[in-house]
């Protein structure tokens, strides 16, 4: 098959003819006017009606239009309009069968005053008025957010909190066990790169075996934290924020506030304890799995015994960074569900609104994981730990 | 108001009515949707909430049944006022509630008879078994007996609304809320829904509450309706749908009630 490009216009294009008689506009309307043909240009007809003096009558004279669509009908509209802006006298019957009625249909019922958006630009200062107003509020919200969870913490602790046991374990093994390839995966890899970035510094000066202090340091105390942390954020956090949204927008939410039960208890609280729990125990399996990479690399690259290079990261790890690495994971634990339930739960009743929910509880809980990481370094810098 | 004093409810009693609404002013921020409704629930009523589009009707639900506060005045149970009650009291007066969802809501992590047994394993303290048999028995009224083991992804819509009618029941329910029961429904499952609707009022005894545009429903079943004007942002009638059809003189109403005919 071969396309061409041809120059000159197919013979049922749409042509227009203007003609003024005894100070009546005619036009003269042929061809097939479609979407799929290049329209002659109105502004011609426009400045028929707006000459002045303005014509007496507006005629149309449609007898050899093939076709139309509603492009046609969006021409005659504007013609309609200006003409009935100038007073023209305007005939219809000339248009084609359908076309008149459906331009009545278009004017039938009047434009509602105020109700197109107007898109002007807000000046700068409204502008920042409005982002302080709504960081304002979002805070209020979000403390009030916290407010909620530490009540439903306290009916945890009393045994009055209401959720569903099953639920529980479903979410618990949602969050531990169906994360575990993904948790292997990074760690290894990144145990593996550490002890690569590490190896070639230290074998310059003969000091392979400070490889396994290495990576078994960053990855006890940080490292298997913060991956497994960046990981649940993108994984399960998204999970929860996208699950309570959706509930959100089903009216589930509503449905279970209308039984009595406290959303914040019978849907945030589970997933709270499910990363709570789960958390520490993925970052141990995370450290575990990054100091098998760096075992990869020292014993198979670098030659180093295999037996020597445990025992090695056995002992120059103090037992201090292991706890620091727990409190880590228990932290970002809270983080990750309280971003994931906060964003899902204040979520609008619209899909959009679901996508934003979604896409803000993952960005606000790698925001979080980096800030706490942050503060609890430098605490522990205070503390001497 | 005149039109709510005339139109006298149904079956008059000297008992308390099931929901007294008072001066009930509704809004979003500063943007009022509704101002001083002001109407009658008696019990046993089948009692429509009609009006077009964007009046105002599920957001009136959603003040009757503690999910929206509104802006001023009261909305009165048997038990008390919904409002102005504890937590915990309004609570326990929304417990004597069912609500039947727009879209059925139900709980999609669960199957079906896990949705209806929700909130009699939290209420009462009957056996496992006792609430599997009150579900499967509440399934089985609204026609979805063997469907216990379903997810609510695995049924249809209209089978999932006929799904939220039984999860409403589950504690059987004094008055019973609907919001838009026939939307999305083909006309013959909507006219089934009625039947259902008006089967239950007979041997529950229920009072029901309805939010919807169906000029055939609101024939249909109901016995006493409040009328919501979109322009005036008030109400501007109540009383028997087919009574207002006759002799009212509200233009609006009758531009309603009658498709647009007049």
């Amino acid at each position: 098959m071969t396309y061409q490009k041809t120059q000159t216009a197919p013979a049922d294009a749409p042509r227009r003819e203007i003609l003024t008689e005894n100070g009546i506009l005619t036009l003269r309307l042929t061809g097939v006017w479609r979407k799929d043909r290049p329209f002659p240009d109105i502004q011609p007809v426009l400045a028929a009606l707006a000459a002045t003096p303005p014509p007496k009558a507006l005629r149309f004279d449609t007898a050899g239009v093939a076709g139309w669509d509603s492009l046609f009908l969006t021409q005659c509209r504007a013609i309609l309009a200006l003409a009935g802006e100038r007073r023209v006298d305007v005939d219809l019957s000339g248009l084609p069968d359908g076309t008149a009625s459906l331009l009545e249909l278009a004017q039938k019922v009047p434009e509602r005053q105020g109700a197109a958006r107007k898109t002007s630009h807000a000046p700068f200062l409204e502008r920042m008025g409005d982002l302080g107003l709504g960081l304002y509020q979002a805070t209020g919200n979000l403390l009030e957010f916290v407010g909620e969870m530490t009540l439903a913490c306290l009916a945890l602790a009393r045994g009055k909190a209401v959720f569903q046991r099953s639920g529980l374990v479903a979410l618990m093994y949602q969050a531990s066990i169906e994360a575990l390839p993904i948790v292997s995966l990074i760690s290894l890899l990144v145990g593996l790169i550490l002890a690569f970035v590490g190896a070639i510094q230290l074998s310059q000066f003969g000091a392979q075996i400070y490889v396994s202090t290495i990576v078994g340091i960053a990855m006890v105390r940080v490292m298997g934290a913060i991956m497994t942390g960046i990981i649940m954020a993108g994984r399960t956090g998204a999970a929860y924020a996208a699950e309570l949204g959706t509930m959100q927008v089903n009216e589930e939410i509503d449905a279970l506030r209308t039984f009595g039960f406290s959303p914040t208890q019978f849907l945030v609280l589970p997933r709270m304890i499910a990363l709570v729990v789960m958390m520490p125990l993925l970052c141990i399996y995370a450290d575990l799995m990054g100091i098998l990479g760096g075992f990869i690399v020292g014993v198979l690259m670098l030659n180093i015994n295999p037996v020597q290079y445990l025992t090695h990261t056995w002992q120059s790890v103090p037992l201090a960074n292991f706890w620091i690495g727990l409190v880590h994971s228990t932290v970002f634990g809270v983080l990750v569900a309280m971003a994931g339930c906060y964003r899902g739960m204040r979520c609008g009743r619209s899909a959009l609104a679901v996508g934003q929910a979604t896409t803000s509880a993952v960005v606000t809980s790698i925001l979080a994981i980096i800030i706490a990481t942050a503060i609890i370094t430098v605490a522990c810098n205070i503390i001497g730990v | 108001m005149d039109a709510s004093q005339n139109s006298a409810p149904a079956a008059p009693t000297a008992e308390t009515p099931a929901i007294r609404v008072e001066n009930l002013t509704m809004s979003y921020g500063d943007f009022v949707i509704m101002r001083d409704l002001d109407f009658t629930v008696q019990r046993g009523d089948i009692f429509i909430i009609m009006g077009g589009s964007g009046c105002g009707k599920s957001t009136l639900l959603r003040v009757l049944v503690g999910l929206k506060e509104p802006a001023a005045g009261r909305v009165v149970y048997r038990e008390g006022s919904l409002w102005d009650a504890e937590p915990e009291k309004r609570d326990q007066i929304l417990r004597r509630t069912g609500i039947l969802y727009q879209s059925g809501a139900l709980f999609s992590s669960m199957t079906l008879a896990e949705n209806i047994s929700l909130p009699l394993s939290q209420y009462t303290r009957l056996s496992r078994k006792d609430i599997r048999e009150l579900a499967s028995l509440k399934l089985a009224l609204v026609g979805l007996a063997g469907f216990e083991d379903f997810y609510p992804s695995e049924i249809s819509g209209g089978m999932c609304k006929r799904a939220g009618l039984a999860r409403a029941m589950a504690l059987d329910p004094d008055i019973l809320f609907f919001d838009e029961p026939s939307a999305g429904l083909d006309p013959v499952s909507a006219h089934l829904l009625d039947e259902l609707i008006l089967e239950l009022r007979e041997s529950l005894g229920a009072t029901f509450v309805v939010v919807t545009h169906e000029l055939a429903s609101i024939f249909a079943i109901g016995n006493n309706s409040v009328f919501l004007n979109v322009d005036t942002r008030t109400m501007t009638a109540s009383g028997d749908p087919k009574e207002l059809l006759a002799h009212s003189t509200d233009p609006n109403l009758r531009h309603f009630l009658t498709r647009g005919q007049e």
